[in-house]
């Protein structure tokens, strides 16, 4: 990358510093209901340029077309997609005086995730005081991937300062007609975030939407894409272990990726939104459509997650293979609690040569839960020595749960080699007593147990999320033992 | 240390263990002998506090306090051990991890610093030798994959590093090559001392050829009916169980 356009670049970010996103969350709420002139208007309040409206106008046509799917192992009453404001300014939280004045229980729940007092003040609302300045964070952050010309904003940012780079990927991993919950996204999307790392770039730190300042409030329809250019590398992190509090029932966020020839994205996301009270009261619907292209050869695209939140989780990101050799990997945690329900899973489309791709699934249900895993794994005609290796476990915890297991596979080129394990288990009585016996609480025990049973996933969660996850997965199973 | 009175326990209605009376003080090595089902796993069990078996009569006081009231895991914190005749395996946690995390909650328990990490590594090495086991040992998860010495040998180690004050060794000779065995038994003996004690269950007497008891106890169809020092081992090693079986037998026919 030649200076100037280092320096354009540079220009660019300030600009939007000045300008961007910042201004527009002045703008009104729009009345509830979906109808064209809502998009019109959504799209009019964030100033989008004319391809962004024409694409939201087709999304929304298509929808129209659309029914609800329900093929998924989830039960919940119908939504009402007209009770809904798809365009609100985001809400300036009260601002609280101190720690004393938050829900107490949410502040045990920090304390137990080891979450430090300002950033507890942080996510509670609290004023925050001179010692942890996140704005000072955040712009060091970005003057730094400035100087590599990565670009790391929000996607209303990258609307308007990159239109040519969004008008170019938006929608060619998820098309707008794709399913009915990422065409509907595309339709009302309101924000989220847009990374590019250029050609050979190697990004030198994690992206994470927590670094990007106005992130927190990207709302219920939340829209990501993550370009990697030839050769450049980037892990990517989506969320943050500290259980948000939502007002927002119904989630449906899209995230793309695109890998370009010897690029590398890895992904990886801690979700644990609201679940619902101990008798299924309230919750978050996470309907989400994640999906990356392995478009250049020798590329790479891992999926890392785990699942502690939401009443209702229906999300399995996918890869698809295009480019020869390239390597598609999911590595997922989801725990269900109380009654808690989750079919989430992966695809694997294996297109190119050579093509290879891991699964491995961690299931845990406790009380009331139902968890399931479903997983495709497609070897096209032309996908010549592809290689797929999948393992499914579940854990049960009492006998109330459920754990299930939906696998699809469609081989189309005899030459493919596919392997799929699926194990159930339950915690052991006995192993809960050895544990006791050298001093160790049942509760402390079943944490040990689940987090050794979920240590291949944990293993590919960057250090310090890993050590987050290892104590949200024993918090969320809080009081699952009887 | 520890005081038997009259204890009753059973499973699912069946009375095991009917009315055992045992004093065992600090500095004293216990064996417990019997043949197949007369209760001597179940009397370990019980000691440690496995849900399972129920308590129908009796007392058994621990230091002072009421054993039975206590929690499995209190009764590991204030000094009760079980070395498990066979240990479970733990899938993915390992060796390491599960003995720092035991001993820190035995320390808190008691109200001492947490060991950091460097300070539980050192401590961990130096015990290794007393079984000797290989570093490599301590990565791998608790139990698994391990043969049925190395099982053995590791609850020997976590012993060694909890230090308990009362370890109740529920058959960890079976299954024992005589290799094994000796380092075993050479482990048990090193970790002897006047403030500790041990209770061996055990179905041969050839354990007690390298842990020298001070009693021999011969459980019975539930109860101890025979008590000795050493040299009852032996006799019981050259008379068979029979003996014990027939004695028992006579007098239950002259009652």
């Amino acid at each position: 990358m030649s200076s100037t356009e280092v320096s354009k670049i540079e220009e660019l970010a300030n600009k939007e510093y000045k300008y961007g996103f910042v201004s527009e969350i002045e703008a009104d709420s729009l009345p509830n209901g979906l109808n064209e002139d809502i998009i019109r208007q959504l799209s009019a309040i964030k100033k989008e340029p004319e391809f962004m409206l024409e694409w939201r106008l087709k999304a929304y046509k298509h929808w129209l077309t659309m029914k609800e799917p329900h093929w998924a192992n989830v039960k919940y009453p119908p939504v009402n997609y007209q009770a809904i404001s798809y365009y609100s300014a985001p809400k300036k939280k009260p601002t609280l005086k101190s720690l004393d004045e938050v829900d107490p229980e949410l502040l045990e729940v920090y304390e137990k995730l080891g979450i430090s007092l300002d950033e507890q003040k942080r996510l509670t609302g609290v004023a925050v005081d001179a010692v942890f300045d996140s704005v000072s964070v955040a712009t060091t952050f970005k003057d730094k991937l400035n100087e590599l010309g990565i670009i790391f904003c929000s996607f209303s940012e990258a609307v308007q300062n990159h239109p040519e780079l969004v008008k170019k990927y938006l929608g060619s991993v998820v098309p707008y007609t794709d399913n009915y919950y990422a065409t509907l996204n595309s339709a009302v999307f309101s924000d989220g975030s847009f990374a590019y790392i250029p050609k050979g770039v190697r990004c030198p730190m994690e992206l994470s939407t927590y670094f990007r300042i106005n992130a927190a409030n990207t709302g219920q329809f939340e829209r990501t894409l993550i370009v990697a250019e030839e050769g450049s590398y980037v892990s990517y992190l989506e969320g943050c272990t500290a259980p948000m509090r939502d007002e927002n029932q119904l989630h449906a966020a899209v995230v793309e990726l695109v890998a370009l020839d010897d690029a590398q994205i890895k992904y990886s996301t801690v979700q644990n939104w609201y679940p619902g009270d101990k008798n299924g009261k309230g919750g978050i619907y996470n309907f989400v459509t994640k999906r990356g292209a392995c478009r250049g050869v020798n590329s790479k695209i891992s999926w890392t997650q785990v699942e502690t939140g939401s009443a209702i989780t229906w999300k399995y990101p996918s890869c698809i293979l295009q480019g020869d050799n390239s390597i598609g990997e999911f590595y997922s945690v989801a725990m269900t609690n109380n009654l808690q329900q989750a079919d989430t899973g992966t695809k694997m489309i294996h297109l190119g040569k050579n093509t290879k791709s891991t699964i491995i699934s961690k299931g845990i249900s406790a009380g009331k839960s139902q968890n399931s895993y479903r997983g495709l794994v497609k070897i096209a005609k032309k996908a010549e020595n592809a290689r797929n290796f999948s393992q499914c476990d579940s854990l049960l915890l009492g006998d109330k749960c459920g754990a299930h297991t939906f696998p699809y596979l469609e081989i189309n080129n005899p030459g493919a080699k596919v392997e799929h394990e699926a194990t159930t288990s339950k915690i052991g009585e006995d192993q809960i007593f050895y544990l006791n016996q050298r001093g160790i609480s049942t509760e402390d025990a079943i944490g040990l147990i689940v987090n050794g049973y979920c240590k291949e996933v944990l293993a590919e969660l960057p250090m310090e999320f890993a050590v987050e996850a290892t104590k949200l997965l024993s918090v969320s199973l809080e009081g699952s033992v009887g | 240390m520890l005081e038997i009175k009259n204890l009753h326990a059973g499973i699912e209605g069946n009375e095991i263990l009917k009315g055992i009376d045992l004093k065992v003080n600090a500095g004293e090595v216990h064996a417990i002998m019997g043949p197949n089902g007369s209760g001597k796993s179940t009397l370990a069990q019980v000691l440690a506090g496995k849900e399972e078996y129920e308590v129908t009569q009796g007392e058994v006081t621990y230091k002072g306090k009421n054993l039975l009231d206590l929690a499995p895991e209190d009764r590991a914190r204030e000094g009760v051990f079980l070395a498990f005749q066979y240990p479970v395996e733990i899938p993915g946690v390992s060796n390491t991890n599960l003995l720092k995390t035991a001993l820190n909650e035995i320390r808190k328990y008691r109200g001492e610093e947490e060991l950091d990490t460097m300070e539980f590594l050192s401590l961990i090495k130096e015990k290794m030798k007393l079984v000797e086991l290989d570093q490599k040992f301590m990565s791998r998860a608790v139990n698994e994959g391990f043969s049925g010495g190395e099982k053995k040998r590791n609850e020997i180690f976590q012993m060694a590093v909890i230090q308990p004050k009362l370890a109740i060794l529920d058959e960890t000779d079976s299954g024992l090559d005589i290799d094994a065995l000796k380092i075993v038994a050479n482990g048990v003996s090193k970790l002897r001392s006047k403030d500790n004690a041990t209770i061996l269950v055990t179905h041969y007497q050839r354990l007690l050829n390298y842990i020298v008891p001070d009693f021999v106890h011969v459980l019975y169809q539930g109860k101890i009916v025979k008590s000795g020092g050493k040299e009852l081992a032996l006799a019981l090693e050259e008379k068979g169980y029979d003996w014990i079986k027939n004695e028992n037998m006579k007098e239950a026919v002259t009652q």
